[in-house]
């Protein structure tokens, strides 16, 4: 017992985990919780990617001013994601082209990926939480 | 991966855009509201039986009886909890929401 206790205190685990946003940012309350979760998990040190599929892909589009529906607007947040050591984010290709957009609408740097690229990654990880 | 997928397809993109990033062989399960996908000959059995050709496919018994869902597309599996733990069992699992 002892001894199972001290080795989950000096081996830290990483494990890869998935956030999948496919919410649009101001309808529901999905992609901003979902966004703190990731801060959360980020501070714990885990391998984080985040995919964005779907209306997901909206959370990042440029130019969102949320002044006037008296929302915090956080497009920005996941633009500063990379200071928490979060850089792996993935948006589907198809979603984004449904939609008209491309990668210059976006606020941040991201890998756009084809849809079975993003499902690969998805087998890749140890957990996979969607939002 | 297990993919389940626990909304209507009539009022969500969960079960159509999930069909996109299923590797071969991953597993989907079809449970609560998303039991109507399964329905046979509705407007998804198409797009099912294209997943079936890759993928094994079911749908949880006690939420198919729960909604009068007796007849179901051909291939699809219908299994019981006790299905729905081994598969969790056996694989990391998606939840599509």
């Amino acid at each position: 017992m002892e001894e199972i206790e001290s080795e989950s205190c000096d081996d830290e685990i990483v494990k890869k985990i998935m956030h999948v946003m496919r919410a649009a940012p101001h309808g529901t309350i999905y992609t901003y919780e979902g966004l703190e979760m990731i801060l959360i998990m980020a501070a714990y040190d885990q391998d984080i990617s985040v995919a964005f599929i779907d209306d997901g892909v909206y959370a990042l589009k440029k130019g969102q001013n949320t002044e006037g529906i008296e929302m915090k607007g956080f497009a920005k947040t996941f633009g500063a994601l990379d200071g928490y050591d979060v850089e792996k984010l993935y948006v589907d290709q198809i979603s984004l082209e449904e939609r008209g957009l491309t990668e210059d609408d976006l606020v941040v740097d991201v890998e756009i990926l084809s849809s079975a690229e993003i499902g690969k990654l998805m087998t890749e990880q140890d957990v996979v939480v969607h939002h | 991966m297990l993919h389940t997928i626990n909304k209507s397809p009539f009022g969500n993109s969960s079960f159509e855009t999930s069909a996109r990033f299923l590797q071969p062989g991953d597993p989907v399960l079809f449970i609560e509201d998303g039991v109507y996908a399964v329905q046979a000959n509705n407007k998804f059995s198409a797009a099912l039986n294209e997943i079936l050709k890759n993928n094994p496919v079911y749908a949880l018994a006690p939420d198919l009886n729960a909604r009068g869902i007796a007849e179901i597309t051909a291939g699809v599996k219908s299994i019981e909890y006790e299905g729905f733990v081994e598969l969790v069992e056996e694989h990391q699992v998606s939840s599509w929401l």
